[in-house]
Formats: C-alpha cells, sequence, structure tokens
C-alpha cells in the first residue's frame, strides 16, 4: 500500500495520519497542494486535517481547487482510493469528489471529545477490519462538521447505502445527543458511489496506540493497508 | 468595472450564526427583528468591454469559487 498525503497551506494533522498509515505498513509519501501529479504507484490518496487556507471562503473551498486536487481526481475516476479526515471530507466535498456540505456546528461551538461511531459497512476497502454494526471510540475535533446535502441527495446516498459511519452512543444507537454537530441523519462519513472515496469527519488515526488512549481506528488503516 | 457578488444561504438550510446574532440583537434591546440570515459580500474589480462579458466572468467565478450552490444562492450586480 503506497499512500500520499496531500498537504494544503494550513493542515496539521498529516504526521498522525502518517504515523498510523506506517504502523500499519502502508508507505507513505508527502504531497504539496501546489503538484500536480501524485506519485507513481500510488494505491491511496489521503486529505488530512487541520485548517487549509486558514478555512477563509468556506472551510475545503479553496484547498478543493488547489492543483494536487486536479490529480487526486484524476485518481479516485481511476478507481484509486481517497481518503478525506475532517478538513479533507469538508476538501472532498467541496471538490466535487463527494455530495452534500459540512455546514457550521449546530450549537455554534467547535466540537472536540471522544465520539462513538457506528460501522455502517463492511464490505469496503476502508472497513473491511470492522464487523458491521460495530461501535468504535474515536475523536472528533470541528467547528464545521454538520453534514447537509438537499433531501433527493440524501435519499440517494441512504439508497445506495453510502453512509460510512454514523455518530451513535455506546450502544450503537443514532441518538439526537450523540449527534453533536447537527448532521442529517447522524451522518459522520460518507463514500463515493464505487466506495472507492471515503470522507469522514471524526479522526481515526488519534485512536490507533493504546498508549494514547483508544485503538479503535486502527482498523481503518488496517483494512487499507491490507 | 466595479461588481459587487452577494452570496446568501438557501431558504430552509440552516444559520446558527444568523440565529446567534438574532439573539444578540435581542440582548442588546433592539426590538422589532424576526430573523437573520448572515451571508458574505465580495467587491470585485472586472477587466471587461461589455457588462454581458463580465456578467459571465463572475458567473464563471460564483459557480466555481465563490458559492457553494449546494447551500447558497449567488446575486451579482455590476456597477
Amino acid at each position: 500500500m503506497h499512500a500520499a498525503i496531500v498537504v494544503f497551506p494550513g493542515s496539521n494533522r498529516e504526521a498522525d495520519v502518517a504515523r498510523a498509515l506506517r504502523l500499519s505498513g502502508a508507505k507513505v509519501s508527502m504531497v504539496w497542494h501546489a503538484d500536480t501529479a501524485l506519485p507513481a504507484g500510488t494505491d491511496l490518496a489521503v486529505l488530512p486535517g487541520g485548517f487549509s487556507y486558514g478555512d477563509y471562503l468556506r472551510c475545503g473551498a479553496i484547498a478543493g481547487r488547489a492543483a494536487a486536487m486536479d490529480a487526486v481526481r484524476a485518481h479516485a475516476a481511476r478507481g484509486g482510493l481517497v481518503l478525506g479526515i475532517c478538513n479533507g471530507f469538508q476538501i472532498l466535498c467541496e471538490s466535487g469528489l463527494l455530495p452534500g456540505v459540512l455546514m457550521r456546528n449546530v450549537d455554534r461551538r467547535f466540537i472536540c471529545h471522544r465520539q462513538t461511531l457506528r460501522v455502517e459497512r463492511t464490505d469496503t476497502r476502508f472497513a473491511r477490519a470492522y464487523t458491521a454494526g460495530q461501535v468504535i471510540d474515536v475523536c472528533v475535533a470541528h467547528g464545521e462538521g454538520n453534514y447537509f446535502a438537499d433531501p433527493d441527495t440524501i435519499a440517494r446516498i441512504e439508497g445506495e447505502g453510502r453512509v460510512a459511519f454514523r455518530y451513535c452512543d455506546e450502544a450503537g444507537q443514532t441518538t439526537i445527543a450523540a449527534n453533536r454537530n447537527g448532521s442529517l441523519n447522524s451522518i459522520a462519513g460518507i463514500y463515493s458511489e464505487k466506495a472507492n472515496v471515503l470522507g469522514m469527519m471524526p479522526h481515526p488515526e488519534n485512536f490507533v496506540e493504546g498508549l494514547i488512549g483508544g485503538t479503535d481506528g486502527r482498523g481503518l488503516f488496517e483494512s487499507l493497508a491490507a | 468595472m466595479k461588481a459587487r457578488i452577494t452570496v446568501t444561504l438557501k431558504t430552509g438550510v440552516l444559520d446558527p450564526q444568523g440565529k446567534a446574532i438574532e439573539a444578540a440583537l435581542k440582548s442588546l434591546g433592539i426590538a422589532g427583528i424576526e430573523g437573520v440570515r448572515q451571508g458574505k459580500v465580495f467587491d470585485l474589480e472586472v477587466a471587461a468591454a461589455d457588462s454581458a462579458s463580465a456578467q459571465e466572468t463572475l458567473k464563471a467565478a460564483c459557480e466555481k469559487l465563490l458559492a457553494n450552490t449546494v447551500v447558497e444562492n449567488y446575486a451579482i450586480e455590476i456597477a
């Protein structure tokens, strides 16, 4: 597994996701946002968390139109894997690779806490190390994670089974209390039509080592590297 | 020529910032405001032969970057 992490001005989680990928056996290289190509042999393009371009205009709006994103779009069109975490998810929505948009959290606060998620699908390259309906303990840290799309788009995403993860309580129930940013249908992450692109607000890379407090994020990187 | 682009949230899209501003206005004792929706204004200088070609340039700017048409509307005024 060769992973290329695209670094934008203002990205700040690239080292963490690189560490998580390497722990699972992936080879990792960094790509600058102005580069026009991904390294030869790239299997997975990663858009890391952070505050690209200081969240100017809209979160992910300027990064979504960066030169490297043309290479990421071409990679995705060839069936290549793309993972966007947090700001990376916002960039995927802004770039047109995933539908919808991440709006300001419903309570207007930046939220930063441990979060349980329900794994909705395990037949993908991103989640095959998990079990169906498994509740995983990861982290969220964002001000704009409130997933929104028009009703037709939501119906299409749900109808096609493209929800990857939902915010839930410890028992796996998608309660209002567990959905703190106000996302429609408690959506925490979605796949593209062919499930080769995944965008998610939570940070699986935070929890890959017991020393740090949890290992439930490891399944995602192990799924990819396997 | 000078142009102004106004980007606003579509009807029905939740605007937590607008709600916060509305509450702040109430707390200042400014009565009679029944709703606030926050938007963005861009003032642009356009080099164009006529307003039709400026319109075309500005429309592309809105569609490609300035507005996210999933949740936002835009209006173009050319001075």
